[in-house]
């Protein structure tokens, strides 16, 4: 017994990959119905929540386990309650959507607890070997539920595509893994960090090598320019609450990886892995900003975004401080509730039962459905980073750290890339409320309505207690770097 | 003596047999030389002291994997001219971004890319060397890697969860077979004995009301 | 492998095992003639008929005339074959089925093991290499470019590897018992078992068979489909597909798939001796008994596991294809799943090893 305690600190994994067997087993022998998916998704949800409140009321210290290949901290703490909400939030959006295009399964919801079981190996990975278990478990679920609407030609082909890039990207992953083993003769982040401090290693070009090919694999994963091809197809090809789900939660654990690979494994190659950095983030911000211009669907659009924020975020992983650790996750939070609250928009705009993902169709929603306008105007308002909503704060962290890191320009180029995005936020705005309204949209289940409406509160009030969510993230980095 | 030309017999068989893999005009030829490939790995495995490594290749790549790559080759009925041709026509370019990332990797490496680094070859641990090589992988597989044992088990579990969601139909009026229900079959719940009064017609309960 | 310091003294070790190697194919493929003498006289024997008696005495020549009819037969290749992999197949077959027998220890006495090489994961080689066995039919019925013998070959690939998948999990049950993959080990640790532990002399209530009776019963009838012998034959079935994947064979080729077939079944019985039947340890370690050489034991077990084959073959009729799916899959993999999960909890925590 004594064993089975120290595995304490990995409860939170261990009580969701059971939970995940043990739902299987309960749809597998249940009736083969779409009441079956829905009541074994409201479970998979509450297990979410109550692993959510086990974390987040749980101690804050540094615990190593399996032989240092697991690690628990503040940061992944944060990181952890943070996937569990999105990925709570975006099942709670999922169930009416699927039940009415008929494909309520309950894999889906098992499909999701195991990602995410994925997703908390990625933010406590302290090993080259638990990192990429932990990336491809996430993965694999999520290639499974992008092609989930298997009548649906362009739910399959993008289930495909982001397969077969996955798979190249978790091939250069592997490959760079293999070189930085090959090189230093250790898998392990702890060993890896020792092994640089030791005069030139970090000027070793085979590590180095290895070190880029690790960062493309990851680059994949958060899907910044310019591995970013796969996402704009994928969004749009996939169910429309699997979207949300990839938007959300993924992001966060690929995110939370990359920021504790490079922090905890290579901060002796710090002026390495920077102008990598900085060379993802600038090409993520111009492209994902300009390339959203010209979109006429609204889940492309929301692709697009995705890729520009991922550029905003990297501008704080760019810094290399503590600070800027702690303005990425304050960035990662804001950004699940805006883009969460953003799909649950996209989710009810719906006529009778045809969705309509255009962006013609949200033409005079202010005159057809005010509060689902002002709720969407209040998100777009905030992604564009419009004082004083929540998107401007997060904007000014990551471009404040960049500052006091001294890198000015990546700061600059920074704002301009925010004001190039705030054209098609606004122009989603201008359509909303001043173009000639169309049919109006039906109304959507309560759950979607709460989570738009939830989301636009939280954006618009944030400044008003930001203490807890700055907190929680200083003592997150805190944990990271010290 | 003898290790050295088996392991140029098999360093050479399983590049050779690698490049037929791509090269190999017939796609059923070329998983015979994925499966010539695996083989000669499984024989570096033997000469490099892991007969367990290389029995697990044979078994679990050659006796299974790869009999359902066949399958699936042979099933599969695709117009192999017209991939061919795209293969051609993307061919120089794919070429080009090969050669120079060969170039780059060999530029890297020879001008001295293992500078810098301490020695950290792994030793092994103590009294291991006296051990058959699926003892000592037993004893680290479920004590130090049980981590990685059971996450690489979740996967296997996605993996096999995906299959079955992508593919399984449950298609309407078939008739499935329930052995089970077969065999709990008795005369009193198979057979129904009815008079049949003469010059009347009865129908058997099990049948319902007409 | 040993250090060979010297040219001669490698050469020495290649002759040496080269000729080792040939006595006992030798041995095999004559044991193998008249195996499948025995195998026919079964089957006539069940069926009121008297089978093959006309060639030399008793019939004993018959499958050397056979032998020789095979050989001086026309091959013929199918226009739209496959040449190369049509011909590759049975030989694939042959060399897969014999090459196992490169690490079945036959016997052990003073002399050492009588064994060609002494693998320490001896039971894993012997699995790795029977499920080769499936290439030669695959190939075979892909490269007759013909619609039964495909049918046969896709049958045949999903059942091999079905029914492997049982035979791996009986193997562990084993394996947990002995802790040891060596085929070697795993015969010399059926001299201890449930008899001595009641005070008796070694005998054959000590080998694997009693006391992993349900796992023998599933490996003979995996056995059985591993092999594709009747009632699993379904990838020759004669009444759906004429002859299966060997359809369009004929002459040499021909010989060698049924050779391959025969040597395929004789080394699952010899497996199913090492395994489960003592091996080459004598039934009751008294002195008449245990005086015979053990080759003689280890071949009147594998030969009395043949004669079952043999049996079932004449008795049972056919399995169907759905049927045979679902007692792979539902009804053995969990079966024997459980079993692992039993006999390893009774080493670990009931003493018992």
């Amino acid at each position: 017994m004594e064993t089975l305690a120290a595995f304490a600190p990995a409860l939170p994994e261990i009580i969701l990959a059971a939970g995940a067997m043990v739902f299987l087993m309960l749809g597998v022998f249940s009736a083969d119905n779409a009441r079956t998916g829905v009541f074994i998704g409201w479970l998979t949800v509450l297990l979410m929540a109550g692993v959510a409140i086990m974390i987040g009321t749980g101690g804050a210290e540094r615990v190593e386990l399996f032989d240092g290949a697991f690690v628990v901290d503040a940061f992944s703490r944060f990181c952890k309650v943070l996937i569990l909400g999105a990925a709570a939030v975006s099942l709670m959006l999922s169930f009416g959507y699927f039940e009415r295009e008929r494909i309520m399964k309950f894999e889906i919801p098992v499909l999701a607890l195991l990602s995410t079981v994925g997703m908390f190996m990625m933010v406590s990975a302290n090993d080259l070997i638990s990192l990429y278990l932990g990336l491809e478990l996430m993965s694999l679920a999520l290639y499974v539920l992008a092609a989930v609407h298997r009548d649906s030609l362009r739910s399959s082909e993008s289930g495909l595509k982001y397969f077969v890039l996955g798979a190249l990207s978790s091939g250069m992953l592997l490959y760079g893994a293999s070189l930085i083993y090959g090189f230093t003769g250790t898998t392990s982040f702890t060993a890896l960090a020792s092994t640089l401090q030791a005069g030139e290693a970090a000027q070793n070009l085979g590590l180095i090598v290895g070190l880029v090919f690790l960062l493309v694999g990851l680059a994949f994963k958060i899907s910044a320019v310019p591995f970013h091809m796969w996402t704009p197809d994928v969004y749009e090809g996939a169910p429309t609450p699997v979207t949300a789900f990839f938007a959300g939660a993924p992001k966060v654990a690929a995110m939370a990886l990359l920021l504790r690979v490079l922090h905890d494994a290579f901060p002796g190659m710090l002026f390495q892995w920077q102008q990598i950095i900085v060379f993802l983030s600038v090409a993520s911000m111009l492209l994902g900003s300009f390339a959203a211009i010209g979109q006429t669907s609204i889940k492309r659009l929301m692709a697009f975004s995705s890729i520009a924020n991922v550029g905003f975020i990297l501008i704080g992983l760019a810094a290399g401080t503590q600070y800027g650790v702690s303005s990425v996750l304050i960035y990662l939070a804001i950004y699940v509730v805006m883009t969460l609250g953003s799909f649950a928009v996209v989710l009810a705009m719906r006529r009778a039962n045809e969705m309509d993902e255009t962006i013609g169709s949200l033409a005079g929603l202010s005159q057809t459905n005010l509060p689902l306008a002002v709720a969407f105007a209040a998100l777009l308002f905030s992604l564009a980073g419009i004082p004083p909503l929540a998107g401007f704060f997060a904007k000014f962290y990551v471009l404040d750290a960049a500052i006091k890191a001294g890198l000015t320009p990546l700061a600059i180029i920074g704002v301009l890339a925010s004001v190039v995005g705030a054209f098609y936020y606004l122009r989603l705005v201008k359509i909303m409320f001043f173009d000639a309204p169309g049919e109006a949209f039906t109304q959507a289940e309560p759950a979607v309505r709460w989570v738009f409406t939830l989301s636009a509160l939280l954006v618009t009030f944030y400044v008003v207690y930001p203490a807890f969510l700055l907190d929680a993230a200083g003592t997150a980095a805190r944990a990271l770097v010290p | 003596m003898l290790t050295a030309v088996f392991f140029y017999l098999f360093a050479v068989l399983a590049i050779g047999s690698a490049t037929m893999v791509i090269v190999a005009r017939n796609p059923v030829h070329a998983v015979l030389f994925l499966i010539l490939t695996f083989f000669n790995a499984a024989g570096l495995f033997i000469l490099l002291g892991a007969e367990f490594l290389a029995m697990l290749l044979v078994i679990v790549y050659v006796g299974a994997v790869a009999v359902l790559f066949l399958f699936v080759v042979m099933m599969l009925d695709v117009d192999f001219a017209e991939l061919r041709a795209g293969f051609i026509n993307n061919a120089p370019i794919g070429l080009i971004v090969a050669g120079i990332v060969l170039i780059e990797l060999v530029a890297l490496f020879v001008t001295g890319a293992a500078g810098g680094l301490p020695a950290s070859i792994p030793v092994p641990a103590p009294g291991v060397e006296t051990l058959t090589n699926t003892e000592q992988i037993g004893r680290v597989l479920y004590t130090k890697y049980v981590y990685f044992f059971q996450a690489a088990g979740l996967v296997l579990l996605v993996a096999m969860i995906g299959a079955i969601v992508l593919t399984l139909r449950h298609r309407d009026g078939v008739k499935r077979q329930s052995i089970a229900a077969q065999n709990a079959r008795t005369p009193a719940t198979g057979l129904e004995v009815i008079k049949v009064p003469s010059g009347g017609s009865v129908f058997p309960a099990s049948e319902g009301p007409r | 492998m040993t250090d060979q310091s010297t040219l001669w003294d490698s050469l020495l070790w290649l002759a040496i095992n080269v000729g080792l190697s040939l006595a006992l194919l030798v041995g095999l493929l004559v044991l193998v003639a008249y195996l499948l003498l025995l195998d026919r006289k079964v089957w006539a024997a069940v069926q009121l008929r008297k089978g093959p008696n006309v060639v030399g005495p008793w019939g004993l020549f018959q499958s050397f005339a056979d032998l020789i009819k095979f050989a001086v037969k026309e091959p013929i290749i199918p226009a739209g074959a496959n040449k190369g992999v049509f011909l590759l197949a049975p030989l694939a077959t042959a060399v897969c089925a014999l090459a196992a027998w490169a690490v079945i220890p036959i016997s052990e006495n003073s002399w050492g093991k009588w064994v060609i090489s002494d693998l320490n994961v001896g039971i894993l080689y012997v699995l790795a290499i029977s499920s080769l066995g499936v290439y030669g039919v695959i190939m075979g019925g892909w490269a007759s470019n013909s619609k039964y013998p495909f049918m046969g070959a896709l049958r045949s690939a999903a059942q091999m590897v079905s029914y492997e998948v049982s035979i791996g999990f009986v193997i562990i049950t084993v394996l947990l018992l002995v802790g040891s993959l060596n085929m070697t080990d795993i015969v010399r640790a059926q001299s201890n078992g449930i008899g001595t532990s009641a005070g008796l002399p070694s005998s054959f209530l000590d080998w694997h068979w009693l006391v992993l009776l349900p796992m023998f019963v599933i490996f003979f009838i995996s056995a059985l489909a591993e092999t594709n012998r009747p009632p699993f034959d379904l990838v020759e079935a004669e009444s759906e597909l004429v002859a299966g994947f060997m359809v369009e064979y004929s002459s040499t080729p021909y010989l060698l798939f049924m050779l391959g077939e025969y040597v395929a079944i004789v080394t699952m019985c010899a497996l199913g001796t090492i395994l489960f039947l003592g091996g080459w340890l004598p039934p009751v370690d008294i002195f008449p008994l245990n005086a015979v050489p053990g080759i003689i034991w280890f071949i009147l077990k594998a030969t009395f596991l043949f004669f079952m084959f043999a049996m079932v073959k004449a008795m049972v009729p056919r399995y169907r294809y759905d049927q045979l799916m679902r007692l792979g899959w539902k009804v053995f993999l969990p079966l024997s799943l459980l079993a692992v999960v039993v006999v390893a909890a009774v080493v670990q925590f009931g003493g018992v090893s």
